[in-house]
């Protein structure tokens, strides 16, 4: 058993696992974050991508214990209150989901991809990157819709509030 | 997967004592031993955890050597500025590996310790002739690379960078089996002071290794027509599932005629 300390969106946890844990299961079970899911289990699917000291992992790949000291973002830290992250909401509005068992593991791979590519994406860009996230629903299209249009919107966004800075 | 104890080592001479724990294995991005445990094909008793040690992260390029950290991961590699002026091929052979998620975490240590016959790092060493470098001694790529998943390293021994000298010309391409975006065939070629070398890697019966074939025809003229009609024997290929010998052959010809073109590009 090890103590593992972790910074979970914003919060401060901390708790004690077997070694062998996996962070998803750590997550999940010790923390009651649900929205990571597991899919594949092996390292294939990406369902279970959340970030890890701002870069987006398998976290079924990753033991908790190895994690412990780091930050984690999962999709439960992404929207802002009330109000959906841009990507969240291009999900919602280009229908970038059908059953939802891939959704976070793809909104956090969207998310990292995006901070990525400060300078925009392409379809054929998003669609290499998509690499690592497997969905069995949507035939992909929308999701690659959804993701175009976040890196849009918030390219925008950026630009915006360097306008409201200046 | 079974009951393991980590530990997080502090320094490399740390990391060489814990390894006497049990039967211990180093954990490096923990890409392919994490998926081993969970099967049960890797079952170490004790983890050493190598992967925040600083000391093995970077990447020096100074001249033509370039010098990479053990545990600097695949994106590291693939987005270096630097390397990508000295050694664009390996670069970009890096942005080939797994997906993003497995190259933020997966290492170059890793992957050359591991020796994986389809892996994408041993090819590459072996091509641009690096020296791998240990706790304990330095090791051409030459003498490192044994066989299915066998490297020259003894027990206790703890890879913490590799070097080489950047080639003048070198590419690196990749028949990539979709589902599991390993190698089928990938081929890295390089043209530097000590002439050409191809070394050929998800083919062998018995891991990575250098052409001959494609060396002398490369060595008379670097150019992708002198591969035209070049037979390279099926003989101690792999066949399975994905790929026959013969199947995997006739690609080496393949990805060494575009790996030599995309070098001279």
């Amino acid at each position: 058993m090890s103590d593992v300390s972790l910074t979970v969106n914003g919060r401060r946890v901390s708790g004690t696992a077997e070694d062998r844990t996996l962070l998803v299961h750590f997550l999940r079970e010790h923390l009651g974050l649900t929205g990571t899911h597991v899919g594949c289990d092996t390292s294939q699917c990406g369902a279970c991508v959340v970030h890890v000291d701002g870069r987006a992992v398998k976290s079924c790949t990753m033991l908790a214990v190895q994690a412990s000291g780091s930050t984690i973002v999962t999709i439960e830290g992404l929207a802002n209150g009330g109000d959906l992250h841009p990507v969240q909401a291009a999900f919602k509005e280009h229908h970038g989901l059908q059953c939802g068992f891939c959704t976070p593991g793809m909104i956090m791979a969207a998310t990292d991809m995006i901070a990525r590519y400060p300078e925009g994406l392409d379809e054929a860009t998003v669609r290499a990157e998509l690499d690592g996230n497997i969905c069995r629903c949507t035939g992909y299209h929308n999701i690659v819709k959804a993701i175009l249009a976040a890196s849009q919107a918030m390219a925008k966004g950026a630009k915006g509030k360097a306008r409201q800075a200046a | 997967m079974y009951a393991v104890n980590y530990h997080r080592a502090a320094s490399v001479s740390d990391a060489a004592k814990l390894l006497k724990n049990g039967d211990a294995k180093l954990l490096s991005g923990g890409m392919t031993l994490i998926p081993a445990m969970k099967t049960r094909l890797a079952a170490p008793s004790d983890l050493v955890d190598v992967s925040r040690l600083k000391e093995l992260h970077g990447i020096k390029v100074s001249g033509k050597t370039v010098t990479i950290g053990a545990a600097t991961t695949h994106y590291d590699v693939s987005s270096d500025e630097k390397l990508k002026k000295a050694c664009p091929a390996l670069a970009h052979m890096a942005s080939l590996i797994g997906d993003p998620a497995v190259r933020y975490k997966g290492t170059i240590g890793g992957s050359i310790a591991n020796n994986d016959p389809a892996a994408d790092y041993p090819a590459a060493l072996l091509a641009l002739g690096a020296t791998i470098i240990t706790n304990k001694r330095e090791i051409a790529a030459d003498k490192f690379f044994k066989g299915l998943f066998e490297t020259a390293l003894k027990d206790g021994e703890i890879i913490t960078a590799v070097t080489f000298t950047a080639p003048a010309k070198a590419a690196y391409q990749k028949f990539r089996n979709p589902a599991s975006r390993y190698a089928i065939v990938g081929v890295f070629v390089t043209k530097g002071k000590d002439g050409v070398r191809a070394a050929v890697t998800g083919a062998g019966d018995d891991g990575v290794f250098r052409s001959k074939e494609i060396e002398s025809a490369l060595a008379k003229n670097f150019d992708a027509s002198a591969l035209d009609g070049l037979k390279v024997s099926a003989k101690g290929l792999m066949s399975d599932i994905h790929a026959s010998a013969d199947y995997r052959a006739n690609l080496i010809t393949v990805m060494a005629k575009r790996a030599v073109a995309a070098a001279n590009a």
